[in-house]
């Protein structure tokens, strides 16, 4: 057994929630600059032109590229031979949300229920926390900050086997095409495809927090990636919302097996700002 | 796209019908950071009969809620939220004489119709562009319910603050015509 203490696991998740809002990762730059290369409307190449220029002033002055820093969703995987030492895992990504979130100056956008007082918690926390058992002694932790003006325009979709191909591409036109300026275009789109209805969401966040620069390793869904790209673009949306050919910069698909009956599919998007980070411990 | 209008807040309705749905424009003066919350709590105030915490007036709303300031800076990043959000609350507040709104998203046919028939403008600014338009903010003054944090009603002082307007008082809106040209399917 390899042991790996609360307190590492506290201080990274504060230096990833850090690093994930102030630093856009290379990727999501190359993105834009190529976009701002090929985007045919000049509004759109000036919006591209502002993003470029705000993530070099976010890094340079350690400040969030987007002042929704959103609610912190954390993929963990834990390598069955890691013994976790001096507490509890969850209680250690929460104490490291609450002091990446306070002594960074980010946002705290978290309320502890959605009806009634609707009271921000004050330190960002809970998490939202996502953990997998895996083979070996490493705990990697991908922290993916996501905001609300993205995270609202999601949608699932419970299609049927019968609408096939078609009926996914139709599926991820239409929610992107009603999510129109709102989600801060251009944007990276999740799409999980398969499972039931809640791993098909949990497939879409994935898929959103994946690189830019990534493809689906099944040719097949690569080549999905490649059309639904083609045609999300065609929309019109635009850097911005405000009209152009770059509405979004990737999509990204992944898929698992599913219910002979079903074909569930979950849309999640995410904004210009497609924050990550990532350690192994 | 058309010359870069420099606007100065209060707006005078002479000022807004100079405005075109694409037209570039520069803000300075005094703008007031609301969203939800307060959004909610300035239409309660009014429904019990009280008055605003500002004077609204040919007034600017921007839709912010920034993170919270360095030491030594006046503001954290502060780029506008989702709009939509405020479609419940906006038209009122128009109809008081609110002269326009900064934020990004399409807005609702009510709200677009209050614009039209009360001479308004809406303008977007770059969302995700939070730490750029900070820095054309030079102050951020909490005028009521400091409790709501990044939601609370602040006045703040902008200096050539950049936006686009959007749905201009003559019925365009750009996120309907921007499009067009570029929509293939």
């Amino acid at each position: 057994m390899r042991e790996i203490s609360v307190d590492l696991i506290r201080d990274t998740v504060a230096r990833l929630a850090v690093e994930a809002c102030c630093s856009l990762p290379d990727s999501m730059l190359d993105a834009m600059r190529r976009a701002r290369e090929c985007e045919l409307s000049s509004t759109g190449r000036d919006v591209l032109d502002q993003l470029i220029l705000n993530a070099g002033i976010a890094a340079e002055e350690r400040a969030p590229v987007c002042q929704d820093t959103g609610l912190a969703v954390v993929f963990a995987e834990i390598g069955q031979e890691v013994h976790i030492t001096g507490g509890l895992f969850e209680d250690a990504v929460n104490e490291g949300v609450a002091k990446g979130y306070t002594e960074g100056y980010l946002r705290k956008s978290s309320v502890e229920e959605p009806l009634f007082e609707r009271r921000n918690t004050g330190d960002n926390t809970p998490a939202v926390i996502h953990t997998r058992l895996v083979a070996g002694d490493r705990i990697t932790l991908l922290l993916a900050p996501k905001g609300a003006g993205s995270e609202n325009k999601g949608a699932l979709h419970m299609l049927v086997p019968a609408d096939g191909i078609e009926g996914v591409k139709k599926a991820v036109l239409e929610t992107v095409r009603h999510a129109g300026a709102s989600p801060c275009p251009p944007m990276v789109i999740g799409v999980g495809i398969g499972g039931n209805m809640e791993l098909a969401c949990l497939c879409a966040k994935k898929a959103c927090a994946r690189d830019v620069e990534s493809r689906n390793p099944d040719p097949r869904y690569a080549r999905l990636e490649e059309e639904l790209l083609e045609m999300v673009n065609r929309l019109g949306t635009g850097p911005a919302g405000l009209g152009g050919s770059v509405t979004a910069f990737k999509v990204n698909v992944e898929f698992c097996a599913t219910h002979i009956a079903s074909l569930p599919v979950a849309v999640n998007i995410n904004c210009n700002a497609a924050r990550h980070a990532k350690a192994v411990l | 796209m058309s010359s870069i209008h420099h606007l100065v807040t209060p707006l005078s309705k002479e000022d807004i019908r100079k405005l075109r749905a694409g037209d570039l424009v520069r803000i300075s003066g005094t703008i007031y950071a609301a969203r939800d919350a307060a959004h909610k709590r300035m239409t309660e105030a009014l429904a019990r009969g009280e008055s605003l915490p500002f004077d609204i007036a040919g007034q600017l709303i921007y839709y912010v809620g920034p993170t919270p300031a360095k030491p030594g800076k006046p503001i954290g990043s502060a780029g506008p939220t989702t709009s939509g959000r405020m479609d419940a609350y906006t038209p009122r507040l128009l109809e008081l004489g609110l002269a326009g709104m900064i934020g990004k998203g399409n807005r609702s046919a009510s709200v677009m119709d209050a614009i039209r028939n009360n001479v308004c403008v809406y303008f977007a600014a770059t969302g995700g562009a939070g730490a750029l338009l900070s820095r054309c903010i030079k102050s951020y003054t909490v005028l009521a319910w400091p409790e709501l944090g990044p939601e609370a009603l602040a006045a703040m002082e902008v200096e050539d603050f950049p936006a686009t307007v959007v749905a201009d008082c003559y019925g365009t809106d750009l996120y309907e015509e921007g499009k067009k040209p570029y929509q293939h399917i």
